[in-house]
């Protein structure tokens, strides 16, 4: 069953739905941050019914510096790792209030923000656990910008292969320090708790399917994710006028899939549905490469690998984003014995 | 493990929670807690395992199963996220629960410090424990201790009813506009949270005289109430936020005194002093001081020594934040000798003692008159201080009054060379 939400199909319609800014000019984020552009169009698809949660990050450092808080909309801190406890704190008292008559009855969104560090790595088993208190509603977003970035540009489990950062600096020894390969948070989420009812990515730069995707999120109930990413200019190492193009480089050449997984059902969506289709070619990832600074170590040859890893993706993954498995792997059989 | 509720204790709570009469039960440290809990009707609490703590939130979780008790029971990732679930429950205007004990305690330090600095009146238990390594299931109160300086009222108690009843005045203390403070309850493993008392649990009726609701003001989060709380605040209010949080505090000593005072009047309980227990005090040349029930063998050995003729004393340390600075002068420096017992330590500290002796140390140097002061590190690890370990510390510091001299500041008491 589909959720039932009015979405929007066009920049027109998203124009006319969205026109009300909870979060608002003056923050203190880099130029060209796309995360502060998640964190805009996530609260314009929430809108004032909405409690906000801020791990710590950039986001909150940069958004919520006294005097100069972008928020229109209730917000608190919470630690580095606490997004998952916060949220289920926060729903969960929402939930006995309104119970016990102390709070009236109505649909209160409860959104928790936190960066890649304080999600992926610090907050991973609170997120988890968060993920399997069905009673509650609440959606967590993780803004993802591939580095702990407010505290120097260090690597994090979801800086990409190869990045520079100051964790992993390329040397004369060691050209390539972060050899570790990225999470799979959205699909982690997703496969690990199967009674999650929505699970998805997005991206800023395409504000139609990230505004529709918070939408459906905060409409479907229960604990709900969405994995961003988010250009970074100061981390990645772009002018910051380049910071949508970088955006929608990253998913024309395939290396970020835009996908939802709503009751269960998977489906790729936007640019990455029409690579899925034949309808456009993945552009090679070496566009989106040699774009960024970070990456200007990398040889041929280390751009070509990533892409025989994003080619394996899109061609050999059980489910291209989502399921790391290739199909030359035996299918888990059903035995006729017993 | 989750033991139903008897027939005969249905009928007992049916009776304190729809009736006007208190009911007396049999129940360990940790059940006293609960009762409480029940009583203040708690919206929303975490739960994690460790010993000895635990032993609450089994008793919470029955009590809810059973009806008794409608709140949120959440079982958390870890210690951490019970502490960020109920400061996060809190701030939304639910009244919560929580606690821990030893390593748990200390896991979740970097929640347990927004709680205090935020103001938000939570409730923790902590069923005191050693910390790690090596692994010891017995009490230390160096777990409690950690927090002494960041805005978290501790107080000790030292039977099953003085639990019960502490637990419904800590939420009268930490949910007062002068306050809003979370509080520590410490109960030492084993000795308490799981030892049966005999102890009486009062009728809702009286609890909702004596605690009004939980009420956030203007600070409760609300889609209503477009507020931004403990935003990046940097050198520009820092200072200025923790001075709220010092004056807090000090009002709490106020705020200690009147939920007494009601208390007593409201269920005929009177504790005097909240915050400590003088025990023959008056006189008394030597008076050992302590936390939790090291008071039991205490008091022993106080009425033992008194009757051949020793003036001997004891004082409790109830509430150690905000710590008593007057009571402890006015109690203890007519001693000639104070003993102080220490279940904690703390290394490097000022003549090497432990917490509560350089704590008493330091209220005393205000004192007209000086005690000599003694130091006995004892009971660690859960390790029993008895009657005779009493006796034997009352015969070192008489000697140490007779002689008007202190050999040995600090004593290890009882550990093998």
């Amino acid at each position: 069953m589909t959720v039932q939400v009015r979405l929007a199909r066009t920049v027109k319609d998203l124009l006319q739905m969205a026109q009300t800014e909870y979060y608002n000019s003056g923050h203190r984020t880099c130029q060209g941050c796309e995360s502060a552009m998640v964190l805009r169009w996530i609260a314009k698809a929430a809108g004032p019914n909405t409690i906000v949660i801020g791990a710590t990050g950039c986001m909150y450092v940069a958004n919520t510096t006294y005097y100069t808080t972008s928020w229109a909309l209730p917000w608190i801190h919470t630690q580095l790792s606490s997004t998952g406890s916060a949220v289920v704190g926060t729903a969960a008292a929402i939930k006995a209030l309104i119970e016990k008559g102390k709070l009236p009855n109505e649909r209160i969104n409860v959104i928790g923000i936190c960066g890649d560090l304080g999600c992926a790595d610090a907050g991973l088993s609170e997120v988890s656990n968060a993920m399997t208190h069905t009673k509650y509603n609440f959606l967590i977003i993780m803004y993802d910008n591939e580095s702990s970035a407010n505290t120097d540009i260090q690597e994090t489990t979801m800086t990409p292969y190869g990045a520079l950062t100051s964790f992993s600096p390329s040397g004369r020894q060691i050209r390539v320090m972060k050899y570790r390969w990225k999470k799979n948070m959205a699909a982690m989420i997703a496969v690990g708790h199967p009674e999650v009812k929505y699970v998805a990515t997005a991206i800023a730069t395409d504000p139609i399917d990230l505004y529709n995707k918070v939408k459906k999120a905060l409409e479907i109930g229960g604990p709900t994710f969405i994995h961003t990413l988010d250009p970074c200019p100061k981390g990645w190492g772009f002018d910051p006028k380049y910071s949508h193009e970088i955006g929608k480089l990253a998913v024309e050449t395939g290396i970020w899939p835009l996908f939802e997984i709503e009751n269960g059902k998977f489906r790729l969506t936007s640019t990455s549905a029409r690579i899925a289709s034949g309808e456009l070619k993945r552009k090679p990832v070496k566009e989106y490469i040699r774009r960024q600074s970070r990456f200007k170590h990398l040889t041929d040859e280390d751009i070509e690998y990533i892409q025989r890893k994003v080619d394996e993706m899109w061609e050999k993954w059980l489910i291209p984003g989502l399921i790391p498995l290739t199909k030359e792997l035996p299918y888990p059989e059903t035995t006729k014995s017993g | 493990m989750g033991m139903a509720v008897s027939a005969l204790e249905a009928k007992r709570l049916e009776a304190v929670l729809k009736g006007d009469e208190e009911v007396e039960v049999v129940g360990t440290g940790t059940d006293a807690v609960a009762y409480a809990l029940m009583l203040v009707d708690i919206d929303v609490t975490a739960a994690y395992p460790i010993r000895p703590y635990s032993g609450v939130m089994e008793r919470v979780a029955r009590l809810i199963a059973d009806g008794y008790l409608k709140a949120e029971y959440i079982v958390a990732a870890h210690e951490h996220d019970q502490f960020e679930i109920v400061k996060h429950a809190s701030a939304v205007g639910a009244r919560t629960f929580v606690g821990s004990s030893g390593v748990g305690w200390l896991l979740a330090i970097e929640a347990i410090v927004p709680i205090s600095m935020d103001r938000y009146p939570v409730v923790a238990l902590i069923g005191n424990r050693a910390l790690d390594d090596p692994g010891a299931y017995g009490v230390e109160h160096n777990d409690a201790l950690m927090v002494r300086d960041v805005g978290w009222l501790l107080v000790w108690v030292d039977t099953a009813q003085e639990a019960l009843d502490t637990t419904l005045i800590a939420y009268r203390v930490a949910e007062d506009p002068r306050v809003m403070l979370p509080v520590g309850i410490s109960m030492d493993g084993a000795f308490l949270t799981h030892s049966e008392h005999v102890f009486k649990i009062p009728p809702k009726s009286k609890v909702q005289k004596f605690l009004p609701p939980y009420d956030l003001g203007n600070r409760r989060l609300h889609p209503s109430n477009v507020i931004s709380v403990a935003p990046q605040v940097n050198e520009d209010w820092v200072m200025e936020l923790r001075k709220q949080v010092d004056e807090a505090m000090k009002n709490a000593r106020k705020v200690i005194e009147e939920a007494y005072r009601d208390f007593a009047k409201i269920f005929g309980r009177d504790y005097g002093n909240p915050f400590v227990e003088p025990y023959m005090v008056e006189d008394a040349d030597v008076i050992m001081v302590g936390m939790g029930t090291v008071s039991k063998p205490i008091k022993e050995a106080v009425r033992r020594l008194r009757a051949r003729g020793e003036r001997v004393g004891f004082l409790r340390i109830r509430w150690f934040r905000p710590f008593p600075t007057e009571d402890v002068i006015r109690y203890l420096s007519g001693a000639r000798v104070v003993a102080v017992v220490d279940r904690d330590y703390s290394f490097g500290s000022p003549f090497d003692g432990g917490v509560l002796y350089t704590e008493i140390r330091s209220a005393l140097y205000e004192a007209e008159h000086r005690p000599l002061m003694i130091n006995f590190i004892g009971g660690l690890g859960g390790r029993e201080i008895t009657y005779n370990d009493a006796i034997n510390m009352f015969n070192i510091a008489l000697d140490a009054a007779r002689k008007g001299r202190v050999e040995q500041r600090v004593i290890w008491y009882g550990v093998r060379e």
